[in-house]
């Protein structure tokens, strides 16, 4: 703690912070561009500055960078002092003079830092009178827009991009006056996360290039909580609609998982939700019908069968799949994941929620010292961690500061001290991955070698868990240098999942930490899992799938009701089609239109997660709400899309439930691990001075025209019955206090800070956690000391002749996820379909090219891509990919030229 | 819908040709790899690689940042952004000899102006600008050491100094 004097005024700040990030905690205002919570201090554009006093008698005082001193004890400064003022102003235009001005047809306008600073400084008359200079913009992809002619040359750029996130195709050119942010070469941003340049960017250089064509200012478009359904880290988000289309999503703070940022898959694949050819009518074999009619002919079907079995989703809310299982009852409801994902998860909540680790926060994450990553890809399936390990890597600079006694925000003294030296990480998995770059070594192998080299790590920290028999020298001196490096980190983290489809590497996993636990209680373990809400679907134990599809098959089961899943992501397609032709009658609820719903004779329009109320359990067991960003029926009645839950609560009328409240509650009293789900944010009966919270911003403007098209007069605006939240820009938004709860936060925005900045206002302390606590309820209470896992595998062998090989899951960023991958922008960025086969291979397979790859009898003709990395012996296909047929764990394959 | 053409191809703007594919020399590599071997750290090379590439072609042309920087451990923009953050790191091609006028305050004081105009009408070209026989480049730098000596300028490696707008002519008919 150190006490400083503002403007005669005395404070309790951190010492540790600077003077900048210590007056923002106060919530005092001062103007800034390249100083960023997540980045730290450089001193690079001056608009910081304030006066500082020696004493308290000291008069005269001395302009200093607020951002680049101590907030050390008895320091005096002045931020009203009129030559401070006078010199921001001056900085503020100074920066300006070859700013075109052009916020009319900016698209930051509106969210724009650089205006909120505009206005902060009161620079509102510019002297400067001659010819700009004027820069060419490059194409950086689908993603982002470049507008070079607005910089102001802050470097938060590069900064994030390269120090922060580790790409290294953007870059910063020139020096002095002459300027330019941008890559070596027009093209595509090469990072996974370069879309958080959109929110870091404090003026209109990188903007949302996929909100471009439909645009809509900030305060114009009506927004809510929501949570990212790309994965199972379940990022806050803020998506914003206009005219019944999602146009934006942008990143909503959370203290403990995303931060500041999101990954591209999450920020730019909202495009699913507004595809025409989505289902938002009812059907009946094929035909649009009524929704009466269609809950009609479903209540027949249910009525008339002989067996009813229903099939969940992990990407549908607990609501949707608990509203179905009450609907067939417990022992009817089977797993919507494929049957061993299924059992991966099973095997992940046991580890997570059961055993003595419980799953760390990606905030957490940032802090460890060194990383094993265990069979997975983690920049494809949980991007966001991918990112905070990055940051873990590179704490070793505010390590090395800690020792020079230089203070961790002093972001260019960090990376002076830290180099290319960073906290060990390893990556060990199936093929290469987009973390390599920051390995201290890696493994390639078969998920039973990592199973193995896991199994003896964990033995080498602790002799009681199994040993691995048989091990070859190599495996022995990695494991040992893995073992020696974890064991010697005050925060180790260990990081695998359910992505290379193995429960042995899991297992592995959590004996390694479980096995450093013992030692270190700052052990953390992060398992990643196939959907958005894996867990919120294994924890109301559904059966597994594979009996569903033989129930069908055998005739046990002759109707099926399919909630929010595409059946053929989760099985061959022979076997998928052998249930459904045993089906009588096939009702499936779904937003999107699949193979599945293809087949059904009802299908009823299931709301997106933009559309609709739930509650999802990310990889932490934390329940999260998302909130209905806007109601489609105020555009076009006919519309008929709603919850999954909402339907399944009009077939099951004796549920009695009418709000989401009803069923959140019947969830929490019925499931007992689920009880916390009610608190996952306030109910419907929630107020603030007795008023419901605005999804639109005070500014709000056109609502009376937007019906102008289907009649003149302005209909009432939707209730909301089942949230605090109202369809309207009036009701609590905010503007005379900043004291919402944070899982009710629809949107950023304080009075004088548009941009996402003002993120900053609702934290307890700047980058923190927000205020009254980050959203969600960790439903997990912490389990205990488990026995060691102890079926160690036998080591993979390659087939080595003939045209079997092994086929393991290559997981990617972009295309393999199943809604996002509708998103053409996504789609723009998703490479096509291929086989990937070791260059060792090539001649044993006879491909070149293209190859035809037969797996559960289904025939598929792909290109070719020759790995110097993946194992002998084994193909790789890209999971999720359309084109690529569904392959269970451990099947093989026969590959032949194509 | 396509995406609009908003942006503009720089490709297209700034009239690039068709450049025969870069290859580093044996000799480049070589001498890149001698220059490599003097630092901890690959990176901490790339002003010597620039120059070395430079000293054998006169400008580092667009193709050498890729391999250049593969070299170094790096990837091409942050070398491009070394490249360009030093103006005598060349990334356009520049004329048989490179005359760069001090345009630095003493040399303003007594006399630049004078020299630049003089420059300009005998050369025909202006600051960053190449004669059409590619004799001479003409440039400003800030600053040569010769403050005492003003106006100065160097043609290639050669300082000259105490420039008038009768000698000046003279001084850089010199280099054929």
């Amino acid at each position: 703690m150190a006490t400083i004097h503002v403007d005669g005024k005395q404070y309790d700040v951190d010492g540790a912070d600077n003077l900048l990030q210590a007056c923002l905690n106060l919530g005092l205002d001062i103007p800034y561009f390249c100083w960023h919570p997540a980045l730290g201090s450089v001193g690079a554009c001056r608009q910081c500055a304030v006066k500082s006093f020696r004493d308290e008698n000291d008069k005269m005082g001395r302009i200093v960078m607020s951002c680049m001193t101590p907030a050390s004890n008895g320091t005096y400064i002045s931020i009203d002092d009129e030559e401070a003022k006078a010199f921001r102003a001056t900085i503020v235009e100074f920066l300006m003079t070859n700013h075109p001005h052009d916020c009319p047809v900016c698209e930051e306008g509106g969210h724009c830092h650089l205006q909120d600073m505009t206005v902060m400084t009161q620079h509102h008359s510019r002297s400067y009178r001659f010819t700009k200079r004027t820069h060419l913009n490059q194409d950086l992809g689908p993603f982002i827009g470049h507008e070079m002619n607005r910089c102001i040359s802050c470097y938060r750029c590069v900064r994030y991009y390269k120090d922060y996130a580790g790409g290294t195709d953007l870059g910063v050119y020139g020096s002095a006056a002459n300027v330019y942010f941008g890559r070596a070469e027009e093209g595509t941003l090469e990072s996974e996360f370069s879309g958080n340049l959109t929110e870091v960017c404090p003026t209109g250089v990188f903007t949302d290039k996929t909100h471009s064509e439909r645009y809509t200012r900030k305060w114009d478009m009506q927004y809510a909580p929501s949570i990212c359904a790309s994965c199972s880290v379940g990022c806050n988000v803020s998506p914003g609609e206009r005219y019944g289309e999602i146009r934006r999503v942008e990143n909503r703070y959370h203290g403990e998982l995303n931060g500041y940022f999101l990954c591209d898959r999450g920020r730019f694949g909202y495009g699913y939700t507004n595809l025409k050819d989505r289902p938002r009518h009812p059907l009946i074999d094929g035909a649009t019908v009524t929704s009466d009619v269609a809950l009609g002919a479903a209540r027949g079907m249910i009525n008339g069968a002989s067996k009813v079995i229903a099939i969940g989703s992990p990407r549908a809310s607990v609501e949707a799949n608990y509203a179905l299982r009450t609907m067939v009852g417990a022992a009817s409801f089977y797993d919507g994941h494929a049957t061993q994902e299924g059992e991966l998860v099973k095997l992940a909540l046991q580890i997570v929620r059961d055993g003595p680790v419980p799953a760390t926060t990606i905030t957490a994450m940032e802090d460890a010292d060194a990383v094993l990553v265990l069979g997975e890809d983690i920049t494809a399936t949980a991007p966001r961690m991918a990112l905070a390990v990055r940051q873990a890597a590179r704490g070793k600079g505010r390590a090395l500061a800690d020792e020079k006694k230089v203070s961790d925000w002093q972001a260019i003294s960090l990376a002076d001290l830290l180099q290319r030296d960073s906290y060990p990480v390893f990556v060990a998995s199936v093929d290469s991955t987009r973390l390599d770059d920051i390995a201290h070594a890696t493994v390639r192998a078969a998920p039973e070698d990592l199973a193995r080299l896991g199994f003896a790590v964990a033995n080498l920290l602790d002799a009681s868990s199994p040993a691995v028999a048989g091990l070859d020298e190599a495996t022995a001196a990695q494991a040992k240098a893995i073992a020696d490096a974890l064991a010697a980190a005050k925060k180790p983290l260990i990081i695998s999942g359910t992505g290379a489809g193995s429960t042995a590497v899991m297992q592995a996993a959590a004996n390694i930490a479980w096995a450093l636990k013992a030692k270190n209680d700052a052990t953390g373990l992060a398992l990643t899992l196939p959907e958005a809400n894996s867990y919120g679907l294994a924890m109301l134990e559904p059966q597994p799938l594979a009996d569903a599809l033989e129930a069908l098959a055998s005739g046990a089961a002759d109707t099926l009701v399919v909630l929010e899943n595409d059946l053929y992501r989760r099985a061959p397609k022979a076997v998928v089609d052998a249930a459904l032709a045993k089906v009588k009658s096939l009702i499936v609820i779904d937003h999107t239109a699949t193979d599945a719903t293809a087949r059904a004779q009802v299908v009823l329009p299931a709301a997106t997660v933009f559309e609709g109320d739930g509650t999802v359990v990310n990889y932490e067991g934390r329940a999260q709400r998302h909130f209905q960003v806007y109601d489609p029926k105020y555009y076009d009645a006919s519309l008929a899309q709603v919850e999954s839950w909402r339907w399944l609560a009009v077939l099951e009328a004796a549920s009695g439930w009418k709000i989401l409240d009803d069923i959140t509650g019947a969830c929490a009293t019925a499931v007992s691990g689920l009880a916390g789900i009610v608190d996952a944010a306030p109910g419907a009966a929630f107020r603030i001075d007795g008023l419901k919270i605005a999804r639109e911003p005070h500014r709000y403007s056109g609502r009376t025209a937007m019906r102008a098209n289907q009649a003149v007069s302005e209909i009432r605006q939707p209730v909301d019955p089942d949230t605090p939240l109202s369809f309207s820009m009036e009701g609590y938004n905010g503007v005379g206090g900043l004291d919402r709860p944070a899982a009710l936060m629809p949107y950023a925005w304080a009075p004088g800070w548009n941009s996402p900045q003002s993120w900053n206002k609702f934290q307890q302390e700047i980058g923190g956690h927000l205020r009254g606590g980050d959203p969600g309820k960790l439903l997990f209470a912490g389990g205990a000391t488990q026995a060691y896992f102890t079926d160690v595998p036998a080591a993979f062998t390659p087939s080595g002749s003939g045209s079997g090989f092994r086929v393991l899951p290559l997981h990617l960023h972009f295309g393999g996820d199943e809604l996002s991958s509708r998103a053409e922008p996504i789609r723009e960025r998703a490479s096509t379909a291929f086989v990937a086969i070791a260059r060792a291979d090539v001649a044993r397979a006879g491909v070149n090219g293209h190859a035809t790859v037969s797996v559960d009898g289904e025939l598929v003709q792909l290109p070719t891509f020759i790995s110097d990395t993946l194992p002998a012996g084994t193909v790789g296909l890209p999971a999720g990919f359309a084109g690529v047929p569904f392959v269970a764990y451990g099947v093989d394959a026969t590959v032949s030229g194509g | 819908m396509s995406t609009p053409e908003t942006v503009v191809k720089l490709a297209e703007l700034t009239g690039k040709t068709q450049e025969a594919p870069f290859v580093l020399t044996d000799d480049e590599r070589h001498e890149i790899e001698h220059e490599i071997a003097h630092y901890p750290d690959a990176r901490a090379a790339s002003i010597g690689a620039l120059k070395i590439i430079q000293a054998r072609r006169g400008w580092v042309p667009d193709g050498a940042l890729e391999p250049v920087a593969k070299m170094l451990g790096i990837g091409a923009a942050e070398l491009e952004g070394v490249a360009t953050f030093y103006s005598l790191i060349y990334r356009k091609p520049v004329g048989r000899h490179v005359v760069k006028v001090c345009d630095s305050i003493t040399c303003f004081m007594v006399g630049y102006e004078d020299i630049k105009k003089t420059l300009e009408q005998h050369l025909g070209i202006t600051h960053g600008q190449t004669t059409a026989d590619g004799r001479f480049t003409m440039l400003p730098i800030c600053c040569i050491g010769a403050c005492d000596k003003g106006p100065a300028l160097m043609v290639d490696d050669d300082l000259h100094h105490d420039l008038t707008p009768d000698n000046v002519v003279g001084i850089v008919e010199a280099y054929k």
